[in-house]
Parts: structure tokens; sequence; C-alpha cells
């Protein structure tokens, strides 16, 4: 029996903002709606019994009334109402909490489901149709209940399928030529070329029969893009052209990862790099007792789809990928970073099939916040941009560090240990990415292909202490994450230099009937796999049990070098791991035409007070503080500098978060990152070396010392097919070898996101090529941070770092619509040397803020000072270091990298001075207390005059619609 | 010797661990359980101390601190009931103040849910720093219950705090200058109440925090009150001043760099003292 509860507030508002939302997708008329929360309980007990368990659990006796009925409908639904709930094999975590708490109760087993019901006044059937999947539900994972379809129905089951019955299948590839090859891997959603489907052909001949399914599935998942990156690490035929067409440059390369961003941390070998492009994230030194590590992942795809979903399970991925490491490292601070499409395009001129940007951001970044918040991690740092190229692949990259004791850094496997799983139950979640279906649940339910996955943070929460308490008691040797493939991807590399055997009936199912392959290749999230010995079981299982996570022995270790899964006792699969893990490597072509910069100049105005408020009021500048206070980004009491903060109601913002991981140590990790991809449009060669010099600023400007910095890269590109795109992806990893090994700083991680691509039209529309590079730094001791904001009225102002007329895809030109101009650089001459020298100067105690340039330039970066602070600021262009002659807007918004605006005291001048001797710097002015930011021309006629109270107006003013 | 202090958690809470520090720091000898380890030992008798801390209690699925609340009844009512009657202190930071709100072991420690925690005016998560005032007795507020007016009178009125008789102990306020910094961090921390319950809080002196402005005005615009709460409640007392509940995060503030502008001038992280008071008031009584 079903019962149906309705939760109704006693003192009814109006949802404004529910029919704000509605209105904003393009419904012009007049109307009211509301909203209820629905839960649906599956119960044989009396009524009274159920309403005992609605009064203890579902109500808020303060606020909140209930109405109990029977069944889905109590009566036929009016036709302005609507019943929205999850599709089934969707993850519904409160329906979850629900039953763990009836069970609480001690009542027998009761199955919960919750829904949202919508009434609307005002507004036809057909209005209703056309806005309900545009705002209030999306229809990858939820539907609409229909009443016909449920009325009879007396039970929440979703599968009214059979039990799975064992029938072991085979594919025959023995016989079949190319085209059949191919008919295999397209209709299996194999992903798999000609010539690797020839190789896994050879293979099998070899062996003398043919693969199984689970076989077959086994090699696609491992061989795919996702799992083993084909392009960084296959055959690159590069050459350049120059305008004229001629080839100029000729290069093969054999491996882009090894041999650009892998080899510039070899030949840096940095010691405080532990365990680098090894683990499931790079390992670096902390203090005496610990190591951090620090991982950044992308979940582009699934985002675009179920932003919510995408962005939750983006997040819980990274996360596992920090329990995953060494023997399993505490997750300390989460990063993210999302570049969207501008939102002000109508739901009419949306392509088909492409949500709207705008419930693209609110849902990602609910999302972060919904699982960052409820894992108690802090999300400290991020960024957003804006670009139209993003409206049909929004990037959304998740970054978590963790700290791990020295001893717990690295993994050890023996043949005959024990391989468990441990965590959620295995559904259909995420077989084969993309070919999943949605279906209503109703009377003829019985099977379903794949599910989007949404998170349950609370299911990798306990997953996570229980882990990290059995870490503690040296339960277990090895561990490594579920992600991409399942557990057949985890447990294949927590095993791959011994070999392993695994009965696949033994792993705990959230519902029946899935075949022995699909379990092996599920991607249901917040699972685990580790290895331990036989006799730590016991242990193991006591602190799970505490914890209510699930833990299920279903392999074993041995020693025969290949990989063998059972079913009931049945072999499905034996392969050989030398042959699972030497995947062949395929030649890709790479071609690069060079173009001239041309040197676009404009000319000078009399004010620039205009053009300042429109930087400032640019989303890319814009202050993302309203973000940021969605994210618990205190939590775990370690927060040293906060990305933004408000003092006496002003807000400032920060370059960098810095964070203590360890409340009993002194020394604090400051996180920075860089992206621009405005610049890819003219070389991303340039584009790599702008992020990685602006990642590295915004360290320095917080106090940190380069020798104890690392950085990561995070590539999302177009499709590799593209030999222009390529090449593109080629120039910004050479971008990344030379001014890695120039900086002398590694990268200790990295992944790349290829194919983001989309199509209107019959048009590919490509993302500008995307490089993100994070980058952290271990201080010794917290108190040496130094804020980004101006402190006292009567300090000096230097401006450090040459300014060049480079302003090529500068926030400034963009703003203006100008295409051309001179890329910006970065000068190998002193840039490291400007970066040491500030970084002694502010050891030493001689800076009293600092903060960098980046979007805008020098205007932007004064302005946000002074906002921040509330301290006015006079400043001299003519003082200004530059190369050559600069016209007033040149110095104003520049984008030249390496420089920072850096308040000294007085009498600090002649010490700070001296420090930085021998490099570009100059005095440009003074902070003063009246609210005011005014620069002088060199003419000594003010081009910016502007108050701060109207600065700040245009700053704050972008994103009203979303706080 | 030291105080014992349990700190209680389950599935979804998140900051006690920083929360278990902090009453080291204060000088308690403090404990971490979860309470699936403490409702087989049912041993609360050996500890003088209990906090929940902040968190998402299973995930704060069907309302915030709900499914922790209900197995405090099912499992620990006793316990608790018998704690509180010892003279035991209990104390309830966000989350867990919202389950000792739905536990009912506040106001009044009778285990019946009389006011509630609810969604923050603005509809979502907020985390900031705010202001508190920590202090009343000399100050009254001209604005009646029910007024829905933006209440301009709320502001320093001095007159004489007549009513001196039942006052609670300040245990846990102690020391605290009248206005203080600390950061929120929640999606249900709008205090709601019956006004007769409000009226007899207020009365007997057992508002613990309200949200201020950074003078210590009382004013219901959003700067200041960030989520709506009635009466601009941030935290109560039950009626011997032992027990407290609020919402703002006393352990974001035991450290001098929590304070968001701590490089710029000296503050003080008043956080710490809240604890501190815990342990001094089993410290000093004894002496």
């Amino acid at each position: 029996m079903v019962h149906r509860v309705d939760i109704i507030p006693k003192k009814e508002s109006r949802h404004t903002g529910l029919i704000n939302q509605i209105k904003d997708s393009g419904i012009g008329k007049i109307f009211e709606a509301s909203c209820r929360t629905v839960y649906f309980i599956e119960s044989n007990l009396p009524e009274n019994k159920i309403e005992e368990i609605v009064i203890r659990l579902l109500i808020d006796p303060v606020t909140e009334n209930y109405i109990l009925a029977r069944g889905f409908f109590a009566a036929p639904p009016q036709i302005n109402e609507i019943l929205v709930t999850h599709n089934p094999g969707v993850c519904d975590p409160v329906a979850l909490s629900l039953e763990k708490a009836i069970k609480d109760l001690n009542v027998p087993v009761a199955t919960a489901r919750t829904a949202r019901w919508y009434k609307f006044d005002g507004l036809s059937v057909r209005d209703i149709e056309k806005l309900a999947p545009r705002v209030l539900y999306n229809p990858l994972i939820e539907h609409v209940l229909d009443y016909n379809k449920v009325k009879n129905l007396s039970t929440l089951s979703e599968f009214a399928g059979k039990d799975y019955c064992f029938e072991l299948r085979s594919v025959d590839i023995l016989s079949a030529d190319d085209n059949r090859l191919m008919e295999i891997s397209k209709q299996g959603c194999l992903s798999l070329s000609l010539e690797e489907m020839r190789i896994i052909k050879g293979y099998f001949t070899a062996r003398q029969n043919n693969p199984t399914d689970c076989e077959l599935e086994t090699i696609a998942t491992l061989w795919s893009e996702h799992c083993c990156h084909k392009t960084f690490r296959g055959i690159i035929e590069y050459e350049e052209r120059d305008e004229s067409g001629a080839v100029v440059k000729k290069e093969t390369i054999n491996g882009l990862l090894k041999s650009t961003v892998m080899q510039a941390t070899n030949e840096i070998s940095h010691k405080g790099c532990v365990s680098v492009f090894h683990d499931n994230s790079g390992i670096v030194d902390f203090d005496a007792k610990n190591n951090i590590c620090f991982k950044v992942e992308t979940h582009n795809h699934p985002s675009s789809l179920e932003p919510y979903g995408g962005a939750s399970t983006g997040i819980g991925g990274v996360i596992r990928d920090i329990l995953g490491t060494g023997c399993g490292a505490k997750p300390f601070a989460n990063t993210d970073v999302f570049c969207f499409a501008p939102w002000d395009i109508s739901y009419d001129d949306l392509p088909k099939g492409l949500l709207h940007p705008k419930r693209i951001i609110k849902g990602v970044i609910g999302g972060v916040r919904d699982y960052g918040n409820r894992m108690g991690i802090p999300t400290v740092a991020g960024a957003v941009l804006f670009d139209r190229r993003f409206l049909g692949n929004p990037l959304v990259y998740c970054g978590t560090l963790g700290i791990l004791p020295k001893n717990k850094s690295f993994k050890k496997v023996d043949i005959d240990d024990v391989v468990v799983l441990c965590g959620a139950k295995t559904g259909r979640d995420g077989i084969h990415g993309a070919t999943f279906s949605s279906r209503e649940l109703d009377e003829q339910t019985v099977a379903l292909n794949s599910a989007v996955q949404i998170g349950n943070a609370i299911e990798e929460k306990k997953l996570t202490e229980a882990l990290l308490c059995s870490r503690d008691k040296n339960l277990f040797n090895a561990i490594t994450d579920c992600g991409a493939g399942g557990i057949s991807s985890a447990i294949t590399e927590i095993a791959s230099e011994h070999g392993v055997e695994v009965e696949l009936d033994k792993v705990p199912l959230k519902y029946r009937g899935l075949s022995y392959t699909e379990i092996w290749i599920s991607e249901s999230q917040e699972r685990m796999v580790f290895t331990t010995k036989e006799e730590n079981i016991t242990a193991l299982k006591e602190i799970f049990d505490e914890e209510d996570v699930e833990m299920t022995v279903v392999g074993k270790v041995t020693g025969d070098h290949r990989l063998r899964l059972f079913y009931s006792g049945n072999k499905v699969a034996e392969l050989d791991m030398d042959f699972i893990f030497n995947l062949p490597k395929l030649a890709k072509k790479a071609a690069w035409q060079i173009k001239k910069e041309e040197d676009t100049k404009v000319g000078d105005k009399k004010s620039y007070n205009k053009d300042l408020l429109a930087l400032l009021a640019s989303p890319n500048i814009s202050p993302k503080d309203w973000i940021l206070r969605q994210y618990d980004h205190e939590v775990q009491a370690g927060s040293v500098l906060k990305s933004m903060a408000e003092t006496g109601g002003r807000l400032g913002v920060s370059d960098a978060a810095v964070v203590r991981p360890d409340l009993k140590s002194r020394k604090a990790v400051v996180i920075g990152m860089g992206i621009n991809p405005f610049y890819s449009d003219i070389d991303p060669y340039w584009t790599a070396a702008l992020a990685i010099d602006e990642a590295l600023r915004n360290l320095i400007s917080c106090g940190a010392d380069l020798r104890r910095t690392y950085i990561l890269d995070n590539f999302c590109w177009g499709s590799p097919q593209d030999p222009e795109t390529l090449a593109g992806l080629v120039r910004a990893s050479k971008g990344c070898y030379d001014f890695s090994t120039y900086f002398k700083i590694p990268f200790i991680s990295g992944k790349d996101s290829l194919y983001n691509e989309y199509s209107v039209e019959g048009k590919d529309i490509a993302i500008p090529g995307t490089l993100l590079i994070s980058a952290i730094s271990v201080i010794d001791d917290w108190q040496e941070v130094s804020g980004n904001n101006f402190t006292q009225r009567g300090n000096l102002i230097y401006l450090v770092g040459k300014t060049k007329p480079e302003l090529g895809a500068s926030q400034y030109f963009r703003n203006a619509g100008i295409t051309g101009g001179i890329v910006p650089k970065v000068d190998k001459a002193d840039a490291y040397d400007i970066f040491t020298g500030l970084s002694r100067a502010a050891k030493k105690g001689l800076v009293a803020s600092c903060h960098d340039l980046s979007e805008g330039g020098m205007a932007v970066a004064l302005a946000e000072m002074c906002m921040g602070s509330g301290l006015g600021a006079n400043v001299f262009l003519a003082e200004a270091p530059v190369s050559g002659k600069l016209l007033d807007y040149e110095v104003l918004f520049s984008e030249s990298p390496t420089r920072f605006i850096v308040e000294v005291v007085k009498r600090d001048k002649k010490d700070f001075e001296k420090t930085l001797k021998g490099l570009p710097f100059g005095l440009i002015g003074c902070v003063d207390d009246k609210p005011d930011l005014m620069i002088y021309n060199k003419n000594s006629k003010p081009v910016v005059n502007e108050s701060l109270a109207k600065l700040r107006k245009a700053w704050t003013g972008t994103f009203k619609e979303f706080q | 010797m030291k105080p014992k202090a349990l700190i209680l958690r389950t599935a979804g809470i998140n900051c006690d661990k920083e929360t278990t520090l902090a009453f080291e720091l204060a000088g308690a000898e403090a404990s971490l359980r979860h309470i699936n380890y403490v409702k087989e030992a049912k041993s609360l008798s050996r500890y003088q101390i209990i906090c929940f801390p902040g968190g998402f209690s299973y995930g704060d699925d069907l309302g915030a601190g709900k499914i922790f609340s209900l197995e405090l009844l099912l499992w620990l009512k006793d316990e608790l009931k018998a704690f509180i009657g010892k003279g035991g202190l209990v104390l309830g930071i966000c989350n867990g103040f919202q389950v000792m709100v739905k536990t009912g072991i506040l106001p009044d420690a009778d285990f019946r849910q009389k006011v509630t925690l609810s969604f923050n005016d603005c509809g979502r998560f907020v985390d900031r720093w705010i202001y508190l005032k920590t202090k009343e007795e000399v100050r009254q507020f001209v604005k009646q219950i029910g007024e829905t007016s933006p209440s301009a009178g709320w502001r320093g009125r001095r007159t004489r705090d007549e009513k001196k008789e039942t006052k609670p102990e300040k245990i846990w306020t102690k020391g605290l200058p009248e206005v203080i910094r600390l950061p929120i961090a929640h999606g249900e921390g709008k205090f709601l109440a019956p006004q007769k319950i409000v009226k007899e809080l207020e009365a007997a002196g057992r508002i613990a925090f309200r949200y201020c402005d950074d003078v210590g005005g009382i004013e219901e615009s959003e700067t200041v009150n960030p989520n709506g709460s009635l009466r601009n409640i941030a935290g109560i007392t039950d009626a011997t001043g032992r027990i407290l509940g609020l919402m703002p995060h006393p352990e974001r503030c035991m450290f001098e760099h929590q304070i968001p502008d701590w490089h710029k001038k000296k503050t003080v992280p008043w956080g710490l003292r809240i604890f501190q008071n815990a342990v001094n008031y089993f410290l000093l009584r004894k002496k």
C-alpha cells in the first residue's frame, strides 16, 4: 500500500522565487504558483502507525501541517497541478534518509520516495507543459507522475523485473571482417577505433576463442580516452606553417604529456615532490609528519546535461581521488572553477537540446554547494569566466586538497590480499555514459538501461570517516577510488602488478536484475576499493558498522598477472594484465598556422571613469562573493585568508585562499589559480605561460615562496581530430614545459578533457582552448600571510613589473569589441626575479599589502584595493615602469603579466627599494583616507577621478539576479 | 581535574573535530564519539559537558537535525534527562542547536519541541561573519512582538532593568564584550517560536545572543539579521543557563587567523572564551 503525505506550511507565504523563475523563462502572463514537498511511503502498517511516522519524522510541529492520503493521488489532479518525482534508478538521497529513520523507529521494512507538487493559477495546461521541463525539473532525472498510469499502482518498487538469470554471452570477433569489427564497436558503445579492434581481434585469435561481452567491455573501458588519455599519450605529427603557407617546423611528438608537462617535472626534480603523476593525486612535502596532495578534475559533459547532478558528482569524484591517494588522505579544501555562457540569451534563441545558462549556473553552483557543504570540506577558492562559446559546453573544474601522514603516502599490494569494495550499493548508474534513456514510473517499468548520476554526499561523508579511521589503525595497505569504469578500472588498476580474481555476485546491489557485465562497469557513486590482509576484516567490519557503511570482500589478489572474473562460480572473463595495460599508441596530425600579431592602437580619452566602471562591472571581474557565501568556506576551522570577506560592510577580494590543514601545525597552504582562455584565440602557447604566471602571482601576493610552490594542469579542449585544435593543445603543452622549467615549479598532477564541442544547426562550435593552472605553496607560519587590500592612509603605492602595450584579448579590448592587439608575454628576463624579490620583501615584513594585476590591468587592481579597504589612492601614471612610449589607456588597462601593486609603509621605503634593486618598479602614489580613486596622467590631468561608492556600485551590481 | 566533555557526532556532522579541539584548548578532556557507540555504552554520567557540534546530520534530509533528534529521543532520552538533572552543561552549535530544539532539550529541557529553526529568509545556505550582542540587561526593546515594520526604535534606549530575581546564571557568555563577531554557516537558522514563548524567554533573560550591527544596534535588515530570526535571536539558554544553543560557530573564532581582517588589526578570538567559560564553570566552582 502506498501512502502519500503532503507537507503544508502553517503560514502560507507567496512563492516569489518560484514565480520569478517562471517569469524569467518567458511566460508573460500574470499568475500565482505554489509548491509543496510530498512523500510516498509504501508499507502495510495500519494508518495510525503511518500517521505516527509522519508526525515524528516529516513535519516541523512549529511551522508545518500535513495531509495523509492513500495511493499516489487521493483524487484525479486538477489540470493546473503537477507532481514531479525522480526517474527509476536515480538516487533520491532524502528517501534513503527517510528509510533509515523509519528503520530507527523499529518499523518493518518500508520504502519511500519524494516528490514535489506544483499548482499554477492563471496558466494554461500548455503553459505548464512548456515551462515545467524548462524550470521545474530535468527530464533526464525526473518526470511528471501520470495519474492514469499510477492510479492503480500499489507499490513504489521501480523494477517489477525478475532476478537476473545468468547466461554467459560472447561476441564473435574471430570471424568478423573490418566492417563487422566497427559495427561491434558502434553497437556496443565501445568507442574503439578499427585499429584497436584489430589488435583486440589479434589477441583473441591467439587465444583461440571469442571474448565474452565482459572481456570486450573491460578492454573498451580501460582503453577509453577518459581512462587512459590516448591523445596525450599517443603520437602527434606536428607542423607549423607561416603566413605564406610554407612549413617552417615539423616534429614527431611521442607522448605529448611525457615530453612536456612530465618532462618539466623530471628536469626540475624538486625535492618536495613525494609522488607525482603516479597516484590518484600529486603528493608533496608539508612538514615532518605529513604530506599534502592535490587533484583537479573536470565534469563538463555531465554538468551540461544535468548541472546539479553533474557538478555534485564532479566534486564527489575528486574527493574520492584524495581519499584514494596513498593509503587515504583527509580532504581539507575544495576549489572550483566554472566557465559559463553569458546568461542574457533569451529562451527562444536557445539552440534545441541545450539548457539555459541561468539554469546551468544555478544548478552547478547548487551542486558544488550541497555536496561540498555536506562533506564538511571548505570550498575556499575558485573563479568564474564567461564566454558565449561555453553555451553548449560549460566547464566545471573541481579540485580537492588532502593531507596524509608521511608513512601513508604509498600503497603496497601483496599477493593473497583480499579486495574489499566499500560505500554505496551498485546500480545501473552511468553505464555507457551517454546512452541513458529516461523512463517513467509506471506499471510497465521493467528494465532500465542506465541512470544519470546524482551525488549522495552523506554516503561519501560516512565512507570518509570509516576509511580514515581504518587507515589510522593500519587496517589496509592500498586504496583507490571508483571513478570512470567503476570497479572494472579500480580493481584492475590496484592489482595491475599482480593479477586478481573477483566474484561479481558478491557486489551488493541497489536492485535486482543487473548482469555480471553491468555490475563490473557500473559507475555508481560513493564507492571505493581497498586491499588488506584477511585477518583485518573483523576489525574493519566493526568500524564500518559503527559508521553505518557497507563493506564486502569481493576478490583476491593473485600472482599470475591475470584478471579473472566469476559470477556464481562461472568464469565470465579472463584477460592478461599486460595486454589490458599495454594499449596501442595511435597517431594524430596537428597543424599550427602562425598568425602575425597586429599592434592595434586607439586614441586616448580625457577621462577613463566610464571605461573603468564598465570593466569593474564585467562578469569576469565583478566579484563572485554571492557564490562563495553559499559555500561553507570556513568548516574545519583552518581559514587564514578567505577569497572574499566583508569587513565593516565592505567587500574585499583576495588573490588566493590560505588554509591550515593541521590545526596543530603553524604551517599553512596557499591556493591560487590562473585561467584565461581568451588568449588562446591568439596563441595557446601564451595562454599557458600566462596561466602559470597568473597562478604564481596570486600566491606571491599573499606571501608565498616560489621554492615551495607546485602546480597542476587541466586542459579543456575541442576535438583532437581537428589538426588545428590539436596543434593548439601542443602549443599550450609546450608553453607549460617552457615556463614550468623557467620558474622551476614542477607539475604534480593533471587531467585533460577533450571533445568539448557541440553542434548548432549542423555547425560544430568548440570551446576556446582553456587551460586551468592550479597552484599551491606551503608557508612556514600563517602569520607570514599578507592581505591584498590597502591598510593605512599615507602608505606608499608601488607598481612592480614592467607595463607594455599588451592589450590583445584583454578585458579592455574585449569590452570595446577590438579583436587585434599584442598578446601579453611573460618576460623571461625578469619574471623570476620579480617573484623572488617580492617574496624576499614580504619575508622581511616590508609589504603592507600586495595585489596582482590581471584582467583589467592596473586601474582595476587599484580600484579593488581601494574598495576592499575603504581607502582612496592618488596615483601618477608617469611613474609606472613601462617599455616604450605608452598611451594612457595602455598603462591603465594593459594586461602585461608579472606585475603587482605593493603597499609599503613610509619608513620601509629605503629597505623595500633596496630589496627590489635592479628590478622594474615605480613609486606611483600613496594611499589616502579620502574615499576616491584619483589617477593622473603625465600631464597631471586626472584621467580617473571616481568615488569608491560609485566604483563599488558598478563592481557589485552585475550578478544582482543571482543574489 | 579537567572537566570531561563529550562531543557527540553522527553521519553528516562535520564540525566535530574542531569543536573537540576547542574544548581541548579551553582545558577540557574531550571525547569525540559516534551516537552508535554511545547508544550501546549509555554512559553519559562520566561527563560534565555534552556538545552537539555543527554539520548536516543525515544530510538535513527531512529538515535540519530532524533524524539525529529522533535518534536521541529513541536511544538516549533518559540518559540526557539524568545528565541535565545532575547539573551538566549542554552546548549545541548550528546543527547541534537545531538538534537540541527538535529534541526539546531547548528551551525547557522537557523533550518537547516548542520552537524551531526554519529556512533562512533568503532561501539558501549562507556563510558569513555577523555581529552578536551578548548582553541585554540594561536595554529594553521598545518594539513589541507582532509589529512587522522595521524597528527604528530598537537601538540603544537605556532604561533600568527591574526584574532581577529569575535571571539565569550567565555561564556561557561570561567575560564577553557587549558585541562580538562570529561566523554563521547555515541554511536553516531562522528562529521561530510562538509569541508567548518568546516573551517568556526575553523576560527571563534567556536570549544569549542577538544578531546586531557593529555597535550593538538591533535592526531587522538582512545585513544585520542574516536569516530573518524572530527578534534577531541567534542563541538561547534554558532557565538555569546551563544549556546553550546558538547558530553562529564559536569554534570558527578560536584562532586569530580565522577572523577576516586579522592582518589589519589586532583582534581577539572571542569564540574560544565560550568554551573556556564551560570549563571554568567546573574548575572555579570546585575551589
